[in-house]
């Protein structure tokens, strides 16, 4: 057991060698909190840490930092999602600190999807940094106490910090080496996009593992249960860097329509079966999309309750 | 070059509409060479807008005029003499003109008549692409002659985003994924290595981020050379 | 053959319809014609290669234009036929004069002119 950095809940769970298990949840278009707090009883006690997405989709909704302070004064802890696209370098740094003053613990440092696909594609996006540069400055105020112009900070903000990875987009054969940089950059641990195609994920893992980047940080298998055939199809289609095979969807046509969510479940169940034993998988990142209501029988299902406490 | 399009013939009329006479004033540097505003594009518009304005019963009087350039004061001052003539001019320049022109003739109305919309080049004839985003610090050496300051949707310079499939950027099914492209030249000249390592945070100060920006040689100030 | 065509019809001849112009067209409607077509070779048979393909672009930009500015695009129109085709020549022209007389005349008024 290493020293921690961050003293997160998820890092000690991950740092105790437990097979980690995170959810997701995305604040509403909207400051509604009784909505939030709804969210946030299907996810208490089943998971570890609950990403708050931050303009998921480039669709305006509640900051993901007043939404991961609402979620630790309801008792779960947040990993805060933080996009490239809506800050400039001050902007992230400022949040960095409010976010770490308010008790967040973790971070996920994302591109952000591109605005043309939300609600104002008529924004000016910001890029100013990328997300392998948020990592290494998120690093830096961490470790080197230390702001971009190498001011110091005034108690710097102790993050774990995560980062994701798409092994299913292109060109696939660097994917693994931008992982590797994202290593580089000072990641803790990486959250996959949504896993479909194990095939594909096997052989990435595997290419992982050759290059012992399980050993430098924990990586989080993304797992999306389908609600049915038609949700499938869509993601295939219109969703960038999703891959899902023919056969998954073969498979959820395969039964009558109300059985399809049960169909997705199952795959899913069986999915986080593997991934436990899977080696250089530490854990699962469950993505529930506006799906939070079964999170409880997924964990139960996957047995990976009760979490543990360390 | 610097590349544009034109405004759309209603936008143009409706800049024009109280005007009885006007100079349509092109310019024989890059909009010419992209199509927009050199002499037979300013010949286009000036009929099609007389056709307009009589079919309003409403005509119009058009000289054309193209100069050799709207960004050079020594040519923008060749219309000093008949600048005066007309209710307004419009400029098929990019930007610049129309500002020059306003710039030296403080009493005329110009009107600009094209988007002015990106430095780029024409990839085979009739479409033209974006190269470069004037950032003040080229650095496409490090990335294969590719700029992903310019041409990737999210200025990336550390490799492609998740969003990347099949050599196409997630934005747009006609744009390519730049950093596919870099990332397939680096691999098949046996040069990944360039892609390992974080490449730093960019200082923005060069770019229009630092304010407008300016470029003082001072050896052709001083006129002696 | 003694065909006889409309005698609204002005021909302008060119050694190929490659020779015409946006701009030619554009200034017949600007200065009152009815409408205007181009008759250029059968396509695939021109002396110069593509000079009656690169006429019907140019046509198809003017109709393009004319749409822009609300007049009926049909005033200006492509056809393709061989020199040896006397009773088509005839045939094309009583058409666009029929098509013209069915539009009216252009909405494009010379108000100087006397």
């Amino acid at each position: 057991m290493s020293e921690l950095k961050s003293g997160s809940n998820l890092e000690k769970v991950l740092n105790a060698g437990h097979f980690a298990f995170t959810g997701e949840c995305g604040p509403p278009k909207g400051a509604n909190v009784a909505y939030l707090k709804e969210k946030f009883e299907y996810l208490k006690g089943n998971v570890d840490a609950v990403n708050v997405t931050d303009n998921q989709t480039a669709v305006v909704r509640m900051s993901s930092v007043a939404g991961s302070a609402l979620m630790i004064g309801e008792g779960l802890e947040p990993n805060f999602q933080m996009v490239c696209r809506d800050r400039n370098r001050l902007a992230m740094m400022s949040d960095i600190l409010g976010a770490y003053a308010l008790g967040i613990r973790n971070m996920l440092c994302l591109s952000g999807d591109h605005q043309t696909f939300g609600n104002h594609p008529e924004a000016k996006n910001v890029h100013d940094i990328d997300s392998m540069q948020l990592i290494s400055m998120v690093k830096k105020m961490r470790d080197e106490g230390k702001f971009l112009n190498d001011q110091d900070i005034d108690v710097p903000p102790k993050m774990f910090i995560g980062a994701a990875c798409n092994p299913f987009a292109d060109p696939y054969e660097y994917r693994v080496y931008r992982l590797a940089n994202k290593i580089e950059a000072g990641v803790d641990f990486i959250q996959t996009q949504c896993i479909f195609n194990m095939d594909k994920f096997r052989d990435f893992m595997k290419k992982a593992v050759d290059m012992g980047l399980h050993e430098k940080c924990y990586i989080l298998a993304g797992v999306t249960p389908m609600k049915n055939a038609g949700m499938a199809n869509f993601m295939s289609k219109f969703v960038p860097g999703m891959d899902i095979p023919d056969s998954l969807i073969k498979r959820l046509k395969g039964v009558d329509k109300k059985d399809q969510a049960e169909e997705g479940i199952r795959f899913a169940l069986e999915q986080i079966e593997e991934f436990k034993e899977m080696e250089g998988v530490a854990g699962v990142h469950l993505m529930a999309i506006e799906w939070e209501h079964m999170v409880p029988e997924i964990a139960q299902r996957a047995n990976v309750l009760p979490r543990p406490v360390v | 070059m610097i590349v544009a399009d034109r405004k759309s013939l209603k936008e143009i009329l409706a800049m024009v509409e109280d005007n009885k006479k006007i100079l349509i004033a092109g310019c024989k540097g890059c909009v010419t060479v992209c199509n927009v505003g050199g002499l037979k594009e300013v010949e286009i518009l000036a009929s099609s807008l007389k056709i307009a304005r009589k079919k309003q019963g409403n005509d119009i009087d058009i000289d054309i005029k193209v100069l050799e350039r709207q960004c050079d004061t020594e040519y923008v001052a060749e219309i000093s003499d008949i600048v005066g003539d007309y209710d307004a001019v419009l400029s098929l320049a990019c930007g610049v003109g129309p500002q020059f022109l306003s710039e030296m003739y403080k009493d005329q109305i110009f009107y600009p008549g094209v988007n002015t919309t990106f430095f780029g080049g024409a990839t085979r004839h009739g479409v033209w692409e974006e190269r470069c985003a004037g950032c003040g610090t080229c650095a496409i050496h490090n990335f294969g002659g590719l700029c992903p300051i310019a041409r990737c949707a999210k200025s990336l310079m550390n490799g492609p985003c998740g969003g990347s499939s099949k050599g196409i950027c997630e934005v747009n099914k006609d744009t390519e994924c730049i950093w596919d492209a870099i990332v397939k030249k680096k691999m098949e000249a046996g040069k990944l290595e360039d892609l390992i390592g974080v490449k730093g945070i960019k200082n923005w100060r060069t770019a229009r981020d630092g304010g407008p920006r300016r470029s003082i040689r001072e050896e052709l100030v001083q006129g002696n050379i | 053959m003694r065909l006889s065509y409309p005698a609204d019809i002005k021909v302008i001849q060119l050694p190929c319809t490659g020779r015409v112009d946006i701009l030619h067209l554009l200034n017949a409607i600007e200065d009152g014609a009815d409408g205007v077509y181009v008759a250029g070779c059968l396509e695939g048979e021109c002396h110069y290669i593509e000079g009656n393909l690169k006429a019907r672009k140019k046509v198809e930009y003017v109709k393009k234009t004319l749409a822009e500015l609300g007049i009926e695009p049909e005033r200006v129109e492509m056809y393709n036929l061989s020199s040896a085709q006397g009773a088509r020549f005839a045939q094309i022209a009583n058409e666009m004069v029929d098509k013209i007389k069915e539009l009216g005349p252009t909405p494009v008024k010379n108000n100087h002119a006397a």
